[in-house]
């Protein structure tokens, strides 16, 4: 390499004031006017960002001791099941959790107007959350029932940690069957009616660190509108999946676990939704900043979304029934455009993530790392990439007795 | 000249009166009808354009009044909240007539009420249910 930076070199700039630092979007155009290695000696961070439905999301509450005590059995957090599974106290509330009474798609489609999403949205909002709990009495626990009203900042600790963020890539949803269908890429009307993708291509943290040759277990963020930290790789990491020259796979790939205090986050960026028969979620902002150590680096961080492939897939037959049948590949150029064709069929594009948010989270990282108030971290430990060989299961089929299947 | 989209609500009782052919015949309008519920009996409810002279659609519209029909402006039905709004555009493909759709290359939404013919698709296909109807809306929800 012809260039070669620490992340010490690049903290101490940061400190000084005196760090270059582009989005992944506004690089595309100074990689291609300057070269890589030039680009590479004059930035010393690119910054990343998306704004998407992310499932595998929740918070960690320890919501403190009412008098007498209680060991917290049947939870809800505004009618929401929270899981209690662990210590008396404390609770998790995932993001697609619903109302113990929602009509779910009994009236289908379902609407989902609330659910662990917008729980965390109203927290982090700084709202009354509506507290129910039933337990069954211990001598040391002895409370039965509790009810209260509680506010963020009046319960010990809220720790976001969601278990899969940031998927390296998405599928591009389309629907071959003859009707409407409600699934979480959103609503797909028949006969190719549609097509939804989800992922902010060059802006996508992770399609700019496709090797994860900088991420790791560690490495600080922008999550939430606060700070948080990458804390393991996400589920269903899959760094396998097959990848094009530059690097980048072409199917869903790498994921991250983040963890974050949701203390200082923001509701901005933690948005409740609701997906129309299908449930609820909630859409995560954040964002991750490659430091650039070498011409390498600058070069993953050059990608534009014509050098990005994403694989289309029906949501109506192949999607559920796990068959692997893809409809070929798209950029996300043409996804951005607004019309792709599909068997000869041309239809309009949507997506869930949203561009302009990580456009916005890209540029607010940027400012943090410019004025001196975020500085990088060097990974603990790093993340298995390629060279893990990790291999993507599907849930295994075994007979309970313990037959063969 | 005037073009105005509005709402038609007629109670029970009005139901089988011809008023497109009054509107037509008798205050030279031009009508466009975008979408319509009548029912024998029960409450009906039509939606479209009326372009025409200004002083004629005055008194079609008092005359319409005069037959205890409710007459609603159709821009003010649906609300767009910029504040709630992700900017995903998951609105944009489900919109049948594009007044929701994408400003690119800024990829940000934007709503053109005057394109909106009030068919509420939105209102649950925007996870972040950014779209609202007015409590007086259309459908009388």
């Amino acid at each position: 390499m012809k260039v070669n930076r620490t992340i010490e070199e690049i903290n101490e700039k940061i400190k000084a004031g005196k760090a270059v630092v582009f989005t992944a979007e506004e690089i595309i155009a100074v990689v291609k006017e300057k070269g890589l290695e030039e680009a590479a000696r004059m930035v010393d961070v690119v910054t990343t960002g998306t704004f998407g439905p992310m499932c595998s999301s929740g918070a960690f509450l320890n919501v403190g001791h009412p008098k007498p005590r209680i060991k917290l059995n049947e939870v809800s957090l505004n009618g929401v099941e929270a899981y209690s599974g662990i210590a008396a106290v404390d609770l998790y509330i995932g993001a697609t959790a619903l109302p113990k009474n929602d009509p779910a798609n009994r009236n289908y489609p379902g609407e989902f107007s609330y659910g662990g999403g917008h729980v965390i949205e109203d927290l982090v909002a700084g709202k009354d959350v509506h507290l129910e709990a039933r337990a069954y009495g211990t001598d040391c626990y002895p409370r039965k029932k509790y009810e209260t009203l509680f506010r963020l900042d009046e319960i010990n600790e809220a720790t976001l940690y969601n278990p899969r963020n940031a998927y390296q890539n998405y599928n591009v949803a389309v629907n071959l069957g003859q009707k409407t269908i409600y699934t979480y890429m959103g609503i797909l009307k028949p006969n190719l009616g549609n097509a939804n993708y989800s992922s902010a291509g060059q802006l996508s943290p992770l399609f700019n660190d496709p090797l994860l040759k900088t991420i790791g277990i560690g490495t600080r963020i922008f999550l939430g509108g606060g700070v948080g930290y990458v804390a393991w790789h996400g589920t269903q990491h899959n760094p396998s999946a097959e990848r094009l020259e530059n690097g980048t796979p072409c199917y869903p790939a790498a994921t991250l676990a983040l963890i974050g205090d949701l203390k200082q986050m923001q509701p901005r960026w933690l948005r409740g939704l609701s997906y129309l028969g299908y449930g609820a979620t909630l859409q995560v902002g954040l964002g991750v900043p490659i430091p650039i150590l070498n011409e390498e680096i600058m070069g993953y961080c050059a990608v534009s979304d014509a050098d990005l492939q994403a694989p289309i897939v029906d949501y109506y037959g192949a999607y559920p029934n796990r068959e692997s049948d893809n409809l070929g590949h798209v950029s996300y150029a043409e996804l951005r455009s607004g019309t792709i064709t599909v068997q000869g069929k041309q239809m309009p594009t949507a997506s869930l993530s949203s561009y302009a948010g990580a456009r916005e989270i890209a540029a607010t990282l940027k400012v943090w790392i410019g004025k001196g108030s975020f500085s990088l971290t060097a990974p603990s430990a790093g993340l298995p990439s390629v060279e893990a060989g990790i291999k993507f299961k599907p849930m295994p089929d075994r007979d309970p007795e313990g037959r063969e299947a | 000249m005037i073009k105005q989209k509005i709402v038609l609500r007629f109670p029970p009782h009005v139901v089988e009166q011809p008023v497109i052919y009054h509107l037509i015949k008798d205050y030279n309008l031009m009508v466009n009808i975008l979408r319509a519920d009548i029912n024998p009996r029960k409450e009906g409810r039509l939606m479209m354009e009326l372009s025409g002279e200004d002083a004629d659609y005055r008194r079609a519209v008092q005359w319409l009044k005069k037959q205890e029909l409710k007459i609603i402006n159709l821009e003010q039905q649906i609300s767009w909240s910029e504040e709630r709004c992700t900017h995903c555009g998951a609105c944009t493909v489900i919109c049948p007539t594009g007044a929701l759709n994408f400003e690119r290359p800024g990829m940000t939404v934007r709503f053109e009420e005057d394109k909106c013919i009030i068919c509420e698709l939105c209102l649950r296909a925007c996870p972040a249910r950014a779209m609202e109807a007015l409590a007086e809306n259309a459908n009388g929800r």
